[in-house]
This record gives C-alpha cells, sequence and structure tokens, in this order.
C-alpha cells in the first residue's frame, strides 16, 4: 500500500533564485496525483525533495505509514522512487538495468529474473531485454526507466515529465503503462506535467505550483 | 645492420629455446610489473573516485596538480628517494628492503598510482551526473552509487590501468637503483638490457627488447581486446 506523503513549509533556493517558496501538502496513500505549473515553477525540485535525493533549505517531507511517520534513511529511500524524465542509463542491457534495484536489496536471482520479465512484459521491453541500453529509442528509453522503477514495487512513485521527452505513441504507451501501474502496485504515485490531458485522465487530484507554493484545483 | 640481425636472430634462438635465465629475467620483470600496477590500481581507482566523488573535498585542485605533476615523476628521483629510505642508514633501513624484489615492487608503485588516480579522476568526472541520480533513485547505498559510477567509467580506467602499465614495463631507472640488477634477484629486462648494452652484448640486449616488445603488445591486446568486446556487450570480462 501507498505510503502518505505530508509536505511542509519546504523552502529552496538556487543562487539567490527563490523556487519553492514554503510549500506544503498532504498526499494521502495510493492517491494519484498530478502537478502543474509553468516552467521553472520548480515541479523537479519539488520531486527531487520529496524524493530525498535533495535536501530543502528549510521545511520537511514525511512519510507516514498506518499514522507513524518513518524516519528518513536508506529503508525508507528504497521504499519510494523517482524517474526523471532523462533517465540515466547504465551501459549495460536492458536486463541489467532493469534488474539493478533488485540487485540492490539482494533479492534471490529467481526472483529478479521473474520481476524483471513481469516489468518488461509491462512495458513492451521484453523482446529487448538482451539488448544494449544504450541503443534504445528515447521512448523505449523511457520505458526502461519506467520498468526499473516499477519492478522494486515502490511504496511512492515520483513520475517527473514522465512524457515530456517521447513521441506521441510511445506518450500514449507510457500513459497506458501508468494507468496500469495503479491499479497494479497500489502506490501512491505523484507525477508532474505539461500535459492537461495526461493530467486529468491520469491523476485523482491535480496541483499546480505557483510562486513556488502548492494548491489544488 | 649486421648487429641488429644477429641481435634478432638470437633473440628467436633464446626465446623459443626457453632459456633459463632469460624466463627468469621475464617472470621477475613480470612479477615487479604487475604487482607494482596491482597496487597502483587498488589505490590509485579509489583516490581517483575519492576526489572525484566526495562532495566537499578538501584542496581538490591541489591534489589533482600533485598528482598530474606526480605522474611526470622521474623513476631516478623516485629511485633516488627510496634508496635513501630505505639504505643501511635510512630511517627504513631495518627492513632491509634495499636489493630485493620488493623494494622494485615500492619504486614501481610509487610510478604507477598518480598514472592510474589521475586518469581515473578524469574518466569517473566524464560519468554523467544522471547515473548517480539514477543509482539514488533506486535506493542505492552512497557506497554502491560510488560503484554505480565507477563501474559506468570501467573502460577509461581500463585504458589508465594500460597507460600505467606502459610506463611500469619501460621503467629502468628506480629498478635500477633499488634493485641493484642482481642476477637472479632483482635483474630484470629494462636494467638486463642497459647491462648487456654496456658489456657490449647486443644481441643479447635486442633479444630482451623483443621480449619486452612482445610482452607490452601481447597485455595491450588482451586489454585492447577486453575493452572492445565490453564496449560491445556492455560487459567487461562476461
Amino acid at each position: 500500500m501507498g505510503l502518505t506523503l505530508s509536505v511542509s513549509e519546504l523552502k529552496k533556493s538556487y543562487g539567490g533564485t527563490v523556487v519553492l517558496d514554503g510549500c506544503s501538502y498532504r498526499f494521502e496513500g495510493g492517491g494519484v496525483y498530478a502537478i502543474m505549473g509553468p516552467n521553472g515553477s520548480g515541479k523537479s525540485t519539488f520531486l527531487r525533495l520529496c524524493a530525498l535525493i535533495e535536501k530543502p533549505d528549510s521545511g520537511k517531507a514525511d512519510f507516514i505509514e498506518e499514522g507513524v511517520v518513518i524516519e528518513h534513511g536508506l529503508a525508507l529511500m528504497r521504499r519510494i522512487t523517482l524517474l526523471l524524465p532523462s533517465v540515466g542509463v547504465f551501459n549495460t542491457t536492458v536486463y541489467e538495468n532493469i534488474a539493478y534495484g533488485l540487485k540492490l536489496r539482494k533479492v534471490n536471482k529467481a526472483e529478479i529474473e521473474h520481476r524483471v520479465l513481469n516489468a518488461a512484459e509491462m512495458v513492451g521491453l521484453k523482446d529487448k531485454l538482451r539488448r544494449r541500453a544504450v541503443t534504445l529509442s528515447s521512448g523505449e528509453t523511457q520505458r526502461m526507466g519506467l520498468a526499473r522503477a516499477l519492478v522494486i514495487s515502490p511504496s511512492v512513485l515520483f513520475l517527473d515529465e514522465p512524457t515530456a521527452a517521447v513521441d506521441a505513441k510511445n506518450s500514449k504507451a507510457i500513459e497506458e503503462i501508468i494507468q496500469n501501474i495503479r491499479h497494479t502496485l497500489k502506490a501512491t504515485i505523484i507525477l508532474s506535467t505539461h500535459d492537461a490531458g495526461l493530467a486529468e485522465r491520469a491523476a485523482d487530484t491535480i496541483l499546480t505550483l505557483r510562486d513556488g507554493r502548492a494548491t489544488a484545483l | 645492420m649486421d648487429l641488429i640481425v644477429e641481435g634478432l636472430r638470437k633473440a628467436f634462438l633464446l626465446i623459443f629455446s626457453l632459456d633459463a635465465g632469460l624466463m627468469g629475467i621475464v617472470l621477475l620483470s613480470l612479477r615487479v610489473s604487475l604487482t607494482a600496477l596491482l597496487i597502483g590500481t587498488a589505490l590509485g581507482v579509489p583516490t581517483g573516485a575519492l576526489i572525484c566523488l566526495k562532495e566537499k573535498f578538501p584542496l581538490r585542485h591541489l591534489a589533482l596538480n600533485i598528482l598530474n605533476t606526480a605522474m611526470g615523476l622521474p623513476p631516478v628521483v623516485v629511485g633516488l628517494f627510496l634508496y635513501l629510505l630505505l639504505s643501511r642508514r635510512g630511517p627504513l633501513g631495518a627492513l632491509g628492503l634495499l636489493y630485493t624484489a620488493s623494494a622494485m615492487i615500492i619504486a614501481q608503485s610509487i610510478l604507477a598510482f598518480p598514472i592510474v588516480a589521475s586518469l581515473s579522476y578524469a574518466a569517473i568526472s566524464a560519468v554523467p551526473p544522471l547515473i548517480r541520480q539514477a543509482a539514488m533513485t533506486l535506493g542505492a547505498a552512497p557506497f554502491q552509487t560510488t560503484m554505480a559510477i565507477v563501474r559506468e567509467a570501467r573502460y577509461a580506467i581500463l585504458a589508465a590501468v594500460m597507460a600505467a602499465f606502459g610506463r611500469l614495463s619501460a621503467e629502468v631507472g628506480a629498478v635500477l637503483i633499488v634493485g641493484g640488477n642482481i642476477a637472479g634477484r632483482t635483474r630484470v629486462i629494462t636494467s638486463a638490457i642497459v647491462l648487456e648494452t654496456d658489456k657490449g652484448d647486443f644481441s643479447e640486449a635486442i633479444a630482451l627488447g623483443v621480449v619486452l616488445l612482445s610482452i607490452s603488445l601481447c597485455v595491450n591486446i588482451a586489454l585492447y581486446f577486453f575493452s572492445r568486446r565490453g564496449r560491445a556487450t556492455g560487459y567487461l570480462w562476461a
């Protein structure tokens, strides 16, 4: 089941430019949320801070399970994941890329194979598992990134502009995958997008980020 | 010209007859250079990674400048300092290492370390930042993140190791000073070439030169093969 994420008074500046100015919101466990906003409104920064790969200047992001706040640390980091708009591709096979998170978690080999095959099938890359990942197209790379995130069954899945860098066909495929995983994964899903259609179709709640603050529409 | 032809003829005779003296020199040379390369790599790669990846590494630019300068360390200078340290009246004289293979390994490790460290730093800093982020977002601990980045730089690091091996296999100044060129104990290919040339036995010197070049060629072909195969398949060894 997805974790609840309570964000309070998040502030972040880069070189004197305020990006987030006291952003607060509570994302309920298992919900699907879309964050919209103009370029430079801080959507990516917000997701990076929530996914704990960057530290805020002030404020906090608490992950809550059954009313208890989970302490920040590696155990929590392994229950959340963020798919970036540009997927960092490890120079190895597609299979090894998807299996990476499972290997970190010391999952046994048979289980890794089973889960990688399932994830690859879900994103339509089952026949490309032995290919070098760096030879994939941008749409396939994005789908591989999605499989890499899905395979670890995260409790919270952050998707930063998941359809921004792909063509219409891949965009539709990725949207279908997102629709599919909201039922199978039962994770809390928070995605940022410029695509109002995607936000409406995929999310239960749409937020806008403006002037460094989040507001529900 | 006759000398060279005669030298080459003798070289092939010595090599194909597996001459015991020659084999002893070759094996010792390989033992010294490969052990030093292993030590230089074991210390150099983590050092390059540390300087590159540790946030707020103190005096990063100074450390890099020192490493870059040390890449060009004259072997005779390294040999001289090590000689002074290891000689009977030196601070490490009690260890009794002077004129042993161990002293030669230490000298060559000192020469290999800055090459591997500096070129590893360059290799690791060329890895795109997305790799670090990808590893972190998939739940990698800090050490696992570092390993993911170093793994991405593996082909360039292999090239760094090849460069260091080239330097060690051709090095003569340091091993001559701290090894003493003692037959059967510390005589390696390069120091033997110096001796045979001094004696005027050019054919023996040429034979050793051919062996030295052959070893370098074989090692470089092997490393090139692994590197090419790795780039093509994504796997370095499998």
